[in-house]
């Protein structure tokens, strides 16, 4: 039963984690290594509003999520669009980009004590006698919530269907009058604000750490790509799948294997099937 | 078109030299000028890295020049894979880790000298890595990238939770070279045998080959010749290279822990191949003999050194893609001037 519990908790919090990196890939084919950057850097704004400037949680929330939004258009605006194209320079590009934030936050940033972010509301409920703290089921909500809305934007707004009007074929997008470069900067912008989305909803859970924004890029792709790029259904197949391989290998192997899964996941994935297991998109692009 | 009124008449123009015949690579020499205009930047080359140990101020710097040696061998594999198979390899740290935990082994439980830890972990810890890459050869860009960057992460895991090889701690007391000369003199003298024999090799027949399955795998395979064959034998070269950094840095450092799998080994390297100039093999060099005793100065910066790195490697990719080689060879070989449109 709480193998059952912890694993749909794992799995949306997986999903969580992924889906920004998925709508950045999705769309514009950048893989966006500077995602677990994004998701620390979310973390450290709040915790900074919250603590410096004294504003109250939800205003900081609100206030952190915005300025993702703009950092990661900016990103894209005047970073990314450069090397578009290129796909060994994207991925340096993203890498050194999330490299340099996630360092410049370990020298200047976390130091000394352990930061965390309060909870939005203490106490535990009993489900089928295992205790499951209310942050935990508020994740659930998020994610829910999450995954319905950009179900909704995608198919039933104008900007969203442009979205995924790009995901399928760029050049027929573009021939329809849909901005590409444009496009790409709404979906990053809409990237970090989902990573800050994940960050807010997990970090309470636990310290905010530099090493998390490694682990969550990881996971990111993990899920990624083995629900197949570009595949929302199958990236949230994908997170259950390794979510619950996850809880169970920790539940009866060892706890250190936690991340193995993921990797070897990615790994395995990669050999077997490259366009994921879910992923219909460009199957014979990708191999000889 | 350029909007700037004062040069919108002029054009720059670039001529080839005329000692240069047809192509990159040929050329008539008619004199002891000409023949020094080509001798002369190798022989700076070579000459400046043997006498490179003598220049250093003390021995932590010559140790420095053992390091820019490694991250050496791994660029040059780098931009060998890269620019001339067409494979993205982002796991330079897998092939120092593998290269590094078996001379460690060979020599703890085998009690071998680095006489003959360092050739064999070079030539089996190339054929372990060559055999676990095999199957991620048929993947493509960013794919086969994925994959190269997995493979160390997972092993430095493997290793810490089922805490085989001394774990977290590694393995202590391995056997050291016998002076700093030899140490110094053996990483030197791959470096520059690695260099000069990867660019004959790329201009060999094989090296063709090399080329044509990274621009056309198609044309490659219906010429009856095995694409997995020729990426094979090119992971293979670039492992070795790596593995016996691995193994020469075990022996210098007396220990090999799982450290060996950190990201460094895969991010420096890039780093020096996209500022020295990728596709040139030269440059990769230059760029590790730069970057790494920046880094070094630097370490009292802590992690703000990592900071820096990757805002020059950002600015380089964003502005200079071509990097400083190809910027110096162009400079080097071809005249320039300003002609009226």
């Amino acid at each position: 039963m709480d193998i059952l519990i912890y694993g749909i908790i794992n799995s949306v919090s997986l999903a969580l984690m992924a889906i920004g990196f998925t709508l950045v890939y999705g769309i514009s084919r950048l893989p966006n290594f500077a995602h677990g950057a994004l998701y620390v850097i979310t973390g450290f704004l709040v915790w900074s509003l919250i603590h410096l400037l004294k504003l109250n949680y939800v205003l900081s929330i609100v206030l952190a999520l915005l300025i993702m939004g703009l950092l990661g258009a900016a990103i894209y605006r005047f970073v990314l669009i450069r090397v578009r194209g290129m796909a060994t320079s994207e991925i340096i590009a993203t890498y050194a980009l999330g490299l340099a934030i996630l360092e410049f936050l370990r020298w200047g940033g976390f130091k000394g004590m352990t930061y965390t972010l309060p909870v939005f509301i203490e106490g535990s409920v009993n489900i089928g006698g295992i205790p499951v703290d209310l942050q935990r089921i508020i994740v659930i909500t998020i994610g829910v919530v999450v995954v319905a809305f950009m179900w909704l934007f995608t198919h039933f707004n104008k900007t969203g269907l442009a979205l995924r009007g790009m995901a399928q074929d760029e050049h027929a997008a573009m021939m329809l009058g849909i901005d590409s470069d444009w496009m790409a900067v709404v979906a990053m912008g809409m990237g970090s604000m989902l990573a800050g989305i994940a960050a807010i909803a997990l970090l309470p859970l636990g310290n905010i750490v530099v090493e998390a924004g490694y682990n969550v890029l990881v996971l990111s792709i993990a899920v990624c790509i083995v629900g197949g790029l570009g595949s929302w259904v199958g990236a949230i197949l994908a997170a259950f799948m390794i979510g619950f391989l996850q809880i169970i290998t920790v539940a009866y192997i060892q706890s250190h294997f936690h991340m193995v899964v993921a990797i070897l996941a990615i790994i395995i994935t990669l050999i077997l099937k490259p366009s994921g297991f879910f992923g219909k998109q460009k199957e014979l692009e990708e191999r000889v | 078109m350029d909007k700037n009124p004062a040069t919108a008449e002029r054009r720059k123009e670039r001529l080839d030299r005329g000692i240069k015949v047809r192509t990159e690579g040929i050329y008539a020499i008619s004199s002891w000028q000409e023949m020094c205009y080509l001798v002369l930047p190798r022989l700076i080359l070579i000459l400046g890295i043997l006498l490179l140990p003598f220049m250093m101020p003390s021995l932590y710097w010559n140790r420095v020049i053992s390091i820019v040696g490694i991250y050496g061998l791994l660029a040059l594999g780098f931009d060998f894979l890269a620019h001339y198979v067409g494979l993205v390899s982002l796991g330079g740290s897998l092939f120092i880790g593998v290269g590094g935990y078996l001379a460690a082994v060979l020599n703890k439980s085998f009690g071998l000298s680095p006489l003959f830890t360092i050739p064999i972990a070079t030539l089996g810890g190339a054929i372990i890595c060559t055999l676990l890459i095999l199957p991620a050869l048929p993947l493509r860009g960013v794919y086969f990238a994925i994959v190269t960057l997995m493979y160390p992460l997972v092993l430095f895991r493997i290793i810490e939770a089922l805490n085989i090889l001394g774990g977290t701690d590694g393995i202590l007391g391995v056997a050291s070279f016998p002076n700093p000369w030899v140490e110094q003199y053996l990483i030197l003298v791959i470096v520059i045998i690695a260099l000069f024999g990867l660019r004959r090799l790329v201009n060999e027949d094989i090296g063709l080959v090399f080329r044509g399955v990274k621009d056309n795998d198609q044309a490659v395979k219906a010429s009856g010749l095995s694409i997995t064959y020729y990426k094979a034998i090119a992971v293979f070269i670039t492992s070795a290279l790596g593995c016996f950094g691995g193994a020469f840095f075990v022996h210098i450092y007396m220990v090999a822990g799982i450290s060996l799998f950190a990201l460094d080994y895969s991010v420096i390297p890039i780093a020096a191949t996209v500022i020295g100039g990728g596709g040139t093999l030269v440059g990769p060099l230059l760029g590790c003999f730069i970057l790494v005793p920046i880094s070094e100065l630097l370490r009292a910066f802590g992690t703000l050194r990592i900071v820096f790195y990757s805002v020059i490697l950002l600015a380089f990719i964003m502005f200079r893609s071509e990097g400083v080689m190809v910027y110096a060879q162009r400079k080097y070989h071809q005249f320039e001037r300003w002609v009226k449109v």
